[in-house]
């Protein structure tokens, strides 16, 4: 086994606030839209830090805010870092919002390399006239999600845009992790025999967002699935350990994609069964409505576990008694050493290629 | 959707290919079947239907995808709307990344342009009465399947006496331009897979002409595996018995008369008028043009605008695409000069298109 983390960051690990040091006295926000002095530095932009960001993100005293967090404790010789951006509309959805959206993105970037999710960063760029109610619920989202996946928010920064100069709310999160093992799990090491395993239905997340958007009356539920699944995979390397060979989360570009960039690092061919894809009768048919394919709808609690074969019918097991994989299913096999193709054999029997979109899914005439 | 894996039945599509193998074992010949139909199009490529008919079985498409067959005039001229100040744009997807003759909408939208995705030409309408400063142009292209709803739209906007709603009209018509496809000589199509939407508004019937002029057997037939199978089966039956009749695969959503209302609303709003298709040239009482009782919501009657002289690219080779004389593998752009990142042909553009079917599905 790897490097232990032995003095993990504590919970009363002081936030830094990206170099705006300033202790306010009790102030109140008698607004309820986000101002421009809101991002200028000055007294508006600390009382919208002391009485809505920080309490609702650390709940840390003032007095132990500074320029940078200090993460102490991590003695390891390899870390994961990751960063991702997040500018969905709307910001917020069924089953969700961005706020929780960009935790647990990072948190499940990091968990598929194989880390554990330590610290986050979280930078907000809001618009000029965002109701100071929706920051806040995306603020507690982003709360819950953290405390869920067990990272902390340790630092942050906020900058406000002009309105029209923005929409609503950006987040971008980084993120840091450490590995309790030495394994290495990387996009190039699918083997042929490996078996292609996901965690539950696809193209939730995407269909729930765009209904949302577009104020598409499906007559069904569609809630996004996005949740972190750094608690899934470190049960899955505990018990399966060098075995799993791949973990990669199909967010934007959606399964097929994600494939696809699997199968080019790893240069094998995969091959999907139709009949196996997980895909619920409400995505399945919005999608057919619209001329849209599931495969290539973006997922953001869903991840794809590449695994030797001889362990995929245990490794399915365990994630269907985990809350975070009900739906799970044996999707699909890698089969030779190749030059990085991705076929499906579909419901009759015919075989199809699968290729990344090459800019966005359109919805089509008719 | 429930009702849709029904028609993906691995057993029962199997044994529809097993009858379809043992109708054509003796057959001499090749059967050539032309679907009309940008959906049934990517339906043989999603369900990789082709490679399961027997070899005697030859399917090539024809020019139902309505965004590949917009003349390029008309894609030069949205941009040239879309460059104007108080103008919004508004579309179905598909149209937005065609070609033009020196660029296209999505190209115009990175340079400050407004164009809005839509899923229903209401929403366009919307749009227009809650910015009345603004003049929306909504891109009114496709066949029957859309245009009723098109139709619609505008007695709709007269409804609400709005001023600033207007459709940049391109609608297409079936089945004129197969009646056009089957008297070119050069070009031999055994049997048509008659689409499946436009046939729930025309009908069955509409066929009719065409199946009994020209002896050539029409089956209006469903998007799913098992329909599109069964399409195939009663064509080849028809081909085998030496019939050119229409039959109707699709009964459960087609009628023989098809949908009143809808030839109603596209009676009132539209006339039928001679239309360039891409690829392809004019025909005859082939297209919809807004009624004059109408022309206040007709852009083009409207809002005068310049448009650049149209371009077709070079060695494109969607016109014999569209008419089924030549498959994408054929052409020397596609997969090199021509992709679904840099389309140079409408094909590859739309979702719907031979060449992106082929480029996104096609297993060699």
């Amino acid at each position: 086994m790897g490097v232990m983390l032995d003095n993990p960051p504590s919970p009363q690990s002081p936030p830094s606030r990206g170099g705006e040091v300033f202790f306010a006295k009790e102030l109140k926000l008698n607004t309820d839209v986000i101002l421009l002095g809101h991002g200028s530095g000055g007294k508006l932009s600390h009382q919208l830090l002391d009485e809505l960001i920080i309490p609702t993100l650390s709940q840390v005293a003032q007095s132990d805010q500074n320029d940078a967090a200090i993460l102490e404790g991590i003695d390891s010789t390899r870390l994961a870092f990751t960063t991702d951006s997040y500018v969905v509309d709307p910001i917020i959805f069924p089953g969700g919002n961005i706020g929780d959206l960009a935790i647990n993105g990072t948190v499940n970037d990091l968990a598929m390399s194989g880390a554990r999710p330590l610290a986050i960063s979280v930078g907000l760029i809001l618009e000029e006239g965002l109701a100071l109610a929706e920051l806040r619920e995306v603020l507690q989202a982003m709360k819950a999600a953290a405390d869920k996946a067990q990272v902390k928010i340790v630092t942050g920064d906020t900058k406000v845009v002009p309105r029209g100069k923005g929409d609503k709310i950006f987040i971008n999160t980084s993120g840091i992790g450490v590995f309790d093992h030495d394994l290495k799990i990387l996009g190039n090491a699918a083997k042929p025999g490996d078996k292609i395993l996901i965690n539950g239905s696809i193209g939730d997340h995407g269909m729930a967002v765009l209904a949302s958007r577009e104020g598409l009356d499906l007559q069904s539920d569609i809630a996004t699935d996005s949740m972190a699944l750094n608690h899934l995979v470190t049960k899955l390397l505990a018990e399966f350990g060098e075995n799993v060979h791949v973990l990669r989360d199909p967010t934007r570009g959606g399964v097929a994609t994600t494939l696809k960039e699997i199968a080019l690092q790893s240069q094998v061919d995969i091959c999907l069964q139709e009949t196996e894809l997980p895909i619920t009768q409400t995505v399945a048919g919005a999608c057919s409505i619209l001329g849209l394919d599931p495969l290539f709808v973006a997922n953001e609690g869903k991840l794809l576990a590449i695994i030797d074969a001889e362990k995929a019918d245990a490794a399915l097991a365990l994630m269907r008694s985990q809350p975070e994989g009900g739906g799970a299913a044996i999707i699909g096999d890698v089969v030779e050493k190749s030059s990085g193709r991705v076929m499906m054999q579909t419901a009759i029997g015919g075989m199809r290629a699968i290729e990344m979109l090459a800019g966005e899914q359109l919805p089509r005439i008719c | 959707m429930k009702y849709a894996g029904e028609f993906r039945d691995p057993a029962l599509a199997k044994a529809m290919l097993a009858t379809i193998e043992k109708q054509v074992a003796d057959y001499p010949g090749v059967i050539t079947l032309m679907e009309v139909c940008g959906t049934h199009t990517m339906s043989i490529y999603q369900h990789g239907i082709r490679n399961l008919l027997p070899k005697q079985i030859r399917l090539i498409s024809g020019p139902g995808c309505p965004v590949c067959v917009t003349p390029i005039e008309y894609v030069d001229k949205a941009v040239a709307y879309a460059r104007q100040a108080d103008v919004v744009i508004a579309t179905f997807g598909d149209m937005v990344r065609v070609p033009g003759s020196s660029s296209s909408l999505l190209r115009e939208q990175a340079s400050g342009a407004q164009i809005k995705i839509v899923y229903s030409p209401l929403d366009a309408v919307a749009l227009a009465e809650k910015n009345p400063e603004k003049i929306v142009i909504f891109l009114g292209v496709g066949f029957e399947t859309t245009a009723p709803t098109i139709a619609g739209s505008i007695v709709e906007a007269k409804k609400r006496g709005l001023k600033n709603y207007f459709v940049l009209c391109a609608h297409k018509t079936m089945p004129t331009p197969m009646a056009a496809l089957t008297s070119d000589p050069e070009l031999q199509v055994d049997g048509y897979i008659c689409p499946a939407h436009v046939s729930a508004v025309i009908g069955a019937e509409a066929y009719k002409p065409l199946a009994e002029q020209f002896k050539v057997p029409c089956v209006v037939t469903g998007f799913e595996p098992l329909d599109m199978l069964r399409g195939v089966q009663m064509l080849v039956q028809q081909v085998l018995d030496g019939r050119a009749e229409v039959e109707n695969e699709y009964q459960r959503i087609v009628k023989p008369q098809g949908n009143a209302k809808a030839q109603a609303l596209l009676a009132d709003v539209f006339e039928l008028c001679d239309t360039g298709w891409r690829g392809i040239g004019m025909i005859p009482g082939s297209g919809l043009r807004i009624r004059d009782e109408f022309a206040e919501f007709d852009a083009e009657k409207q809002i005068p605008v310049e448009v650049e002289e149209p371009k077709e690219h070079e060695g494109c080779l969607c016109g014999e695409i569209l008419k089924g004389k030549v498959t994408p593998k054929d052409c020397p752009l596609f997969r090199t000069a021509c992709t679904p990142e840099n389309p140079v042909g409408a094909c590859m553009v739309s979702s719907e298109g031979t060449c992106a079917a082929e480029y996104k599905y096609g297993t060699d």
